[in-house]
């Protein structure tokens, strides 16, 4: 125990979200205080030419700051980082962002489950992986990797979900800590930071 | 075994097979970024089941067959004609007169995997009279992509989202006028192939071939590290005539460079530079 004592339970979240994940991801990052202090990374399913309009959505309607996930951009806390419109978005083994063109991933580009495979090589188990709303089952693999690396995987309840089919496939996929309603998503989560780090601070 | 001991074990083995390729074969994968790397050899991995990164090193070494298999994974050849069309109505509105002053033209499309791209310039160019004085040098590190790239053959399936890429890039003419289509494929007109020299060209490891009035290299940088990136930007600079043009990708920046101030912004949006024409930058 005591060569973990100083470390965060957790380091990272990672977010997958397609059809309805708009209104989904409002909701949850709402719920969040600005100092949250571990950053998200959010894959949302969008059109290739859609430019950046869901930072400019999602950063007006929460407390902290939104931005599309540059290349080479170093991950910081308290920053919410959306991937590119056409672009796969990879985290790095030194916790910097990188992009890629190559063929679409589950029919997607920004494919959910590239940005879950890879955050297990800059995170290892300090990760908390969120499945919302979707109408495919991109991220369900990602998940399952994640799970079985340590990390923590809430999905959204397939009966609260504007599409199903996402949070279900990860329910198929792996076993996992939480399944809940979407409007008690983003208040678990801040309860599941500030718990793991009294926890980890305070044994 | 902990995950990140796991991780960590893994990307030995990765640069263990990169140093492989590099020591055998000469293809320098070593500065590339590790994630996109890693994807596709594990990819490969699990379709030839090879229970580890290791036993796939031993097979490259004695098959060069295999070695090609993943050249070809590791080479990202995903492209488009007219591939974010912005870009190329930006070409037309900021750059095309630029390049009217130049009475010959030497344009540079490095990464140029399947040509897409490539004729896609060519097309701009023939619309904008430019052609005839031009000389287009496509480079890529892989011979079977540029072997497809020479040969100007697309598949149908594409044409329809080709199309709407050349009408909002501020194509003039009727698109179908610049291929022949048979059954399943297109054939890229043989006029535009012209004044296109494809070659052989890595920008990990080859130098400088000639000065260049224009050069192209789209969503190939962000496959390389910072100090890759920074060899190319060199390179490209060296490459350039004063005033000449760089274009990169829509993600893709300069700005980050130890050489960023050697460049000023023709257009933001599209990521296109100018190599400054004040000598004391340089």
């Amino acid at each position: 125990m005591s060569s973990v004592l100083h470390e965060k339970r957790f380091e990272v979240v990672v977010i997958g979200a397609s059809a309805g994940g708009i209104r989904a991801l409002t909701m949850v990052l709402s719920a969040l205080p600005e100092d949250f202090a571990l950053p998200i990374i959010i894959v949302q399913h969008v059109h290739p030419h859609s430019g950046g309009y869901i930072s400019h959505i999602l950063g007006a309607k929460c407390a902290l700051i939104v931005k599309q996930a540059d290349e080479k951009e170093s991950v910081l806390g308290g920053t919410v980082y959306i991937a590119p419109p056409n672009y796969h978005l990879m985290l790095e083994t030194d916790r910097s962002f990188s992009l890629s063109v190559a063929a679409p991933v589950n029919y997607s580009r920004p494919a959910i489950d590239v940005l879950f495979e890879t955050a297990i090589d800059a995170y290892y188990d300090k990760i908390v992986c969120i499945v919302l709303t979707g109408a495919n089952h991109d991220g369900s693999q990602g998940a399952a990797k994640i799970h079985r690396a340590g990390g923590y995987i809430i999905v959204q309840d397939p009966t609260t979900a504007e599409a199903d089919s996402m949070p279900r496939a990860t329910l198929a996929a792996t076993p996992v800590d939480k399944v809940l309603p979407l409007e008690q998503i983003g208040a678990y989560l801040l309860q599941l930071i500030n718990r793991s780090n009294q926890l980890w601070h305070f044994p | 075994m902990s995950t990140s001991e796991e991780v960590e074990n893994q990307q030995i083995e990765l640069q263990l097979l990169l140093q492989a390729i590099y020591l055998k074969y000469g293809y320098d994968f070593r500065s590339y970024a590790k994630a996109s790397v890693k994807r596709r050899i594990l990819h490969r991995m699990t379709t030839d089941q090879f229970p580890n990164i290791s036993a796939m090193q031993h097979r490259l070494l004695e098959d060069v067959s295999f070695f090609e298999t993943l050249l070809l994974d590791l080479s990202i050849n995903v492209t488009e004609m007219f591939r974010d069309p912005t870009f190329y109505l930006a070409l037309r509105k900021e750059v095309i007169p630029l390049l009217r002053n130049y009475p010959f033209l030497k344009i540079w499309h490095a990464g140029c995997s399947s040509g897409e791209e490539v004729y896609s310039m060519a097309i701009l160019l023939k619309e904008e009279g430019l052609y005839d004085r031009a000389q287009i040098y496509a480079t890529d590190m892989n011979q079977v992509i540029l072997k497809k790239a020479r040969d100007g053959i697309f598949s149908i399936n594409r044409l329809k989202s080709y199309t709407m890429n050349y009408q909002r890039a501020g194509g003039q003419e009727s698109f179908s006028d610049y291929y022949n289509a048979h059954y399943d494929h297109v054939v890229m007109d043989k006029s535009l192939k012209e004044n296109i020299l494809f070659s052989d060209h890595n920008l990990a490891t080859d130098g400088v071939f000639g000065e260049m009035h224009l050069i192209i290299c789209r969503n190939v940088l962000i496959y390389f590290n910072r100090e890759l990136q920074d060899r190319v930007f060199r390179l490209f600079a060296e490459s350039l005539t004063l005033g000449g043009i760089m274009c990169l990708g829509s993600k893709e920046s300069v700005r980050l460079s130890n050489i960023s101030t050697i460049f000023d912004d023709i257009s933001k949006e599209e990521k296109i530079y100018r190599k400054s024409l004040s000598l004391d930058k340089i």
